[in-house]
């Protein structure tokens, strides 16, 4: 689904914020991408939703090539990429069935199929009941939970979240949680960036490690190679 | 999805959701009606902003468009004196009636002469005191003072050979003056033309104001809707999605403009048109004023319209690109 081949991105003031990073991310695995703050865990996302484009070496997703995408083609590229936000990213200008609508919105779908679509996302996260109120109604979990539905709500073969349980409980954390094991079960290739050490050991899966711009491990293992 | 589509066959559960391209089209279609409406509703959101901002542009509009209706009803009412340029020719006070009608007889034989018609001292005091109501004035005096006229009508007006025949006129004996009525008529149309140039500049320039204000008024709306922007970027709204919203916003500006614009030089006429018609009856002129053309009714709001969706793709696509999402 993701496919990084010797990826290296130096920003203009100099930083090399990664180097030759390489790995591949299958369809319907959930996977953890951890280091401290600064290791280029920010940069490595960017790269998929192509927000940045890489220095040197290429990005897969899907099989596509990233570097062969024109500035025009990046909508519909993302548009293949829910994106979690720590902050949620809601609107508050609008209902919950309307922050959660708008890729679909977006993307040109049917009035009626929108209803549809978005009440079964919004019912994935339990909110159903909610889609009417201003998401700044909502309780910190309940807003992620938006965001989530949102990301999730055109089926999207690639999840990508950033520090989704930052703002959160251990209880809460742990729903969100399980919603992410419930679309890698079906599919969806799940890339978690978070630095919550306790989150990443209550469940087992593929660990990346990244310091200072590097893959230091990657791997199903306890010691979190930090 | 179509059964030999590549994503049909992966063995994975989750699939992109897709859309026809019919769907995609009314979405389209939605979408600008969509972005219609919300331009308007955020204008009717922050009513004293947006009155400003569409006052302004009326009043930069207004300037040329009420000073262009003036001069279109000076080129009307003045239009047709120059084809009746005459030469009032006035004689020596000695001359008598008898010579006055030969010379009139004369100077009608000449090539460029169309006609002349004779004013003789009588009638011209007689004319005098009925229109200037001097009159007692007049009959005050021992003698009639006015000198016998003789209007000569050129057959063809041609400024230089009304000159000449001035010049002719002139060198004669029994002329005292022969004098082109016409030359202040030249001088206003110079006038009415420099007007027209005036007026082309001083459109230019406030087109250019209105566009500059609907560049800023988009620039913080731009600035406003940050957020909105950043996360329609994120689920994969195009750079004209994100556009259309404010392209719409600037075109209602520059519309509502240029029919407020329409208002105020409608007011500005009427508040003038008494004063003007007055003064059009003091010349003895049958024009009235006549105010703004339909074809201008028409075309002033398009083109404020045009002038608001310049502005706003100007401020888009110089600010959109800062707005980019961050993580």
């Amino acid at each position: 689904m993701i496919k990084f081949d010797r990826v290296s991105k130096r920003y203009p003031n100099g930083k090399d914020a990664l180097r030759r990073i390489h790995f591949e991310l299958p369809a319907g695995q959930l996977t953890f991408l951890t280091g401290h703050s600064g290791a280029g865990k920010s940069t490595l996302l960017k790269l998929i939703m192509m927000i940045e484009r890489p220095t040197q070496g290429q990005v897969f997703v899907e099989g596509q090539n990233l570097n062969g995408f024109s500035t025009r083609q990046v909508p519909f590229l993302r548009r293949k990429i829910g994106m979690v936000h720590q902050n949620h990213q809601l609107l508050f200008d609008r209902s919950v069935f309307d922050n959660v609508a708008l890729p679909l919105v977006i993307a040109g779908f049917a009035r009626a199929d929108i209803g549809k679509r978005v009440r079964a996302a919004l019912d994935k996260v339990g909110l159903l009941s909610k889609e009417k109120l201003n998401p700044i109604m909502l309780s910190g979990g309940e807003q992620q939970r938006v965001g989530i539905a949102r990301a999730v709500v055109n089926k999207p073969p690639l999840l990508l979240a950033d520090e989704p349980t930052g703002n959160l409980d251990p209880a809460l954390s742990a729903e969100i949680m399980d919603l992410f094991h419930d679309f890698a079960r079906v599919g969806v290739a799940v890339l978690i960036a978070t630095h919550d050490l306790s989150l990443i050991a209550r469940h087992r899966h593929r660990l990346l490690t990244l310091r200072e711009g590097r893959l230091i491990h990657d791997g199903e293992d306890d010691d979190h190679g930090a | 999805m179509a059964p030999n589509s590549p994503r049909a066959r992966r063995p994975a559960g989750a699939r992109s959701a897709r859309t026809s391209l019919g769907d995609r089209l009314r979405a389209w279609r939605h979408h600008h009606r969509d972005s219609l409406r919300d331009a308007l509703n955020r204008m009717r959101a922050a009513p004293s902003s947006a009155l400003m901002t569409v006052l302004v542009i009326a009043i930069a509009l207004a300037l040329p468009a009420g000073l262009a209706v003036l001069l279109d009803n000076a080129r009307v009412i003045t239009k047709g004196w120059d084809g009746n340029a005459h030469l009032s020719v006035f004689l020596e006070m000695e001359v008598d009636e008898n010579r006055q009608r030969q010379l009139a007889d004369d100077w009608a034989g000449f090539d460029t002469v169309k006609r002349t018609e004779v004013v003789t001292r009588a009638q011209a005091l007689d004319e005098f005191k009925a229109m200037s109501g001097f009159g007692e004035v007049l009959e005050a005096l021992p003698d009639n003072p006015l000198p016998p006229l003789i209007v000569v009508y050129p057959d063809n007006a041609a400024p230089g050979q009304v000159e000449a025949l001035q010049t002719r006129l002139n060198a004669l004996p029994e002329v005292d003056n022969a004098q082109l009525d016409v030359a202040w008529v030249r001088r206003l149309h110079a006038i009415i033309e420099l007007g027209d140039r005036l007026i082309g500049v001083l459109t230019l320039g406030l087109a250019a104001a209105v566009v500059l204000v609907v560049v800023n008024t988009i620039r913080l709306a731009i600035e406003s809707r940050r957020e909105e922007i950043v996360v329609i970027k994120i689920v994969g709204g195009t750079d004209g999605f994100v556009r259309r919203p404010f392209l719409y916003s600037g075109f209602c500006f520059g519309f509502a403009g240029g029919v407020l614009s329409l208002v105020l030089v409608g007011t500005a006429l009427w508040w003038l048109g008494g004063p003007i018609d007055e003064l059009l009856d003091l010349y003895e002129s049958e024009h009235s004023l006549t105010g703004m053309s339909p074809s201008t009714v028409l075309v002033l709001p398009l083109f404020s319209g045009t002038l608001g969706l310049l502005g706003a793709w100007l401020a888009v696509s110089r600010h959109l690109g800062d707005v980019e999402p961050q993580f």
